[in-house]
């Protein structure tokens, strides 16, 4: 993979004693984050687990955090790298309020910020192991984004993170448009996490739902999805081959 | 006990394809705005182009947060020249400042893949090329990122540029007219997109020339 593994600079990052500054693998980690823009500004999802591996060992860990007044953001991956973030991110928004001048960050600073602070820790070779979701509005225009692990960043319509991207997206690209009524929206966004919950295992059934509009931010309480596992093929599996696994 | 390596790569292929023409008084470049990563589409409406200054636009395909720092590194670096020259750098200038820029970084590179184009001091077309680290070349047409090896072909056929073996050399630029030369472009990434997965969404043409700058716009196939 890496050319620069061999070259003088990188020898003592790549050495074992220097392994232990730096992140090789995430421990604690959150699944899929899923956004949607709606009529009156941003809807974002997020279930409660964090997962150690295989095992789903947190079910209460928020993932949906509020940035500032104008903006919300969705972490997923590692649960202490966002947990930093976020004291980088309340850092930054104290220092904006301290001075004092009428002037707010609003979505797309927030989300430029989150960029390079990925971008640079990627450049280091010790990454934020986190998929993150960046969404707001701020004078009545809507902003969603998100930025990957490694610094990959763009905007749009409907953002997921994970197999969020791969289960979620298709149907938003089916079943969004523009102008989205709150109701609409909840239902599209818990479409996609009911699917999520069927076909992600590190997904949990607790999720919290967040709105920011132009009057706030609303992170919903945790709530569970309505799930169908009747299906006749579930009754008897070993049916059709008794005596098998 | 082995010990666990690092099993995440610094670097990811978002795709897309970049073409860029050079006309006697004009220059056409075109990029597709598809985002992608692994067999996944990321966005479809990603710009790849930026306008650098006056008569210099450049894009970029390869590794998106590489480029989008690399745009904004030549664009911080053209305000500091503009401070202290008190002028726009001229496409050439800044076809060697991206050359540069590039080269530093020649041992963790910036992974992305350019073609510079614009407006040359005598107001003809031209189009600078750039491989991952630096390397560059001054062409009449240029082609770079997925859909380059189904690209070039095709226009080293329709735009016959002559030999750069010849002696005295002989102009690379297209005697096309500008029209002719954005048609030539559309019919490039209309056929890319056939065959290249990363290719497709939407067309984005940039056209300078002396009346300024203008961007047009097309629909490409989504699958």
């Amino acid at each position: 993979m890496n050319v620069s593994d061999s070259t003088p600079a990188m020898n003592n990052l790549m050495g074992s004693e220097a392994d232990s500054q730096r992140t090789l693998y995430p421990y604690v980690t959150g699944t899929s984050v899923v956004g949607i823009k709606y009529k009156d500004g941003i809807l974002l999802a997020a279930d409660m687990g964090g997962s150690y591996g295989s095992t789903l060992r947190y079910k209460t860990v928020e993932r949906l955090k509020s940035v500032g007044k104008h903006s919300i953001i969705g972490a997923s991956g590692e649960i202490s790298d966002f947990q930093e973030i976020m004291r980088n991110l309340d850092d930054l928004i104290l220092y904006d309020n301290m001075w004092d001048d009428g002037n707010s960050f609003g979505p797309k600073e927030v989300h430029n910020y989150l960029t390079r602070m990925m971008y640079n820790r990627r450049n280091k070779f010790n990454p934020l192991w986190n998929s993150l979701v960046l969404g707001g509005v701020k004078n009545g225009q809507k902003y969603l984004g998100t930025v990957s692990m490694i610094g990959v960043h763009y905007e749009d319509n409907h953002v997921a993170t994970g197999f969020g991207n791969h289960l979620a997206r298709p149907l938003l690209r089916d079943e969004w448009h523009e102008n989205l009524t709150f109701e609409e929206g909840v239902k599209l966004l818990e479409k996609c996490m009911r699917v999520l919950l069927y076909r992600d295992r590190s997904a949990v059934n607790k999720l919290q739902i967040a709105k920011i509009t132009e009057e706030g931010v609303t992170i919903s309480q945790p709530y569970a999805l309505k799930t169908f596992w009747g299906f006749s093929a579930f009754k008897n599996p070993t049916a059709g081959a008794e005596g098998s696994w | 006990m082995t010990k666990q390596q690092a099993n995440w790569s610094p670097y990811d292929n978002n795709g897309g394809t970049v073409v860029a023409i050079a006309g006697a008084d004009y220059c056409v470049i075109a990029s597709d705005t598809r985002m992608s990563t692994g067999y996944s589409i990321l966005t479809r409406d990603y710009s790849k182009i930026i306008q650098l200054a006056d008569k210099s636009v450049m894009a970029s395909s390869g590794f998106q947060a590489d480029v989008r720092a690399l745009q904004k590194v030549l664009e911080a670096r053209h305000l500091i020249y503009q401070h202290q020259h008190n002028k726009q750098m001229s496409c050439p200038a800044m076809a060697q400042l991206l050359s540069n820029t590039l080269y530093f970084k020649r041992f963790f590179p910036y992974y992305a893949f350019n073609v510079l184009g614009g407006l040359d001091s005598e107001g003809k077309g031209c189009v600078f090329t750039y491989d991952a680290v630096g390397s560059y070349e001054r062409v009449g047409y240029s082609s770079q990122g997925s859909g380059s090896t189904l690209i070039t072909p095709f226009l080293d056929n329709q735009l016959k540029s002559p030999s750069p073996l010849l002696l005295p050399a002989k102009d690379a630029v297209t005697p096309l007219s500008e029209s002719e030369a954005i048609e030539l472009v559309k019919t490039c990434f209309v056929s890319a997109t056939e065959r290249d997965i990363y290719t497709g969404d939407k067309l984005e043409i940039v056209i300078l020339n002396a009346s300024g700058i203008r961007r047009d716009y097309m629909e490409l196939r989504k699958d």
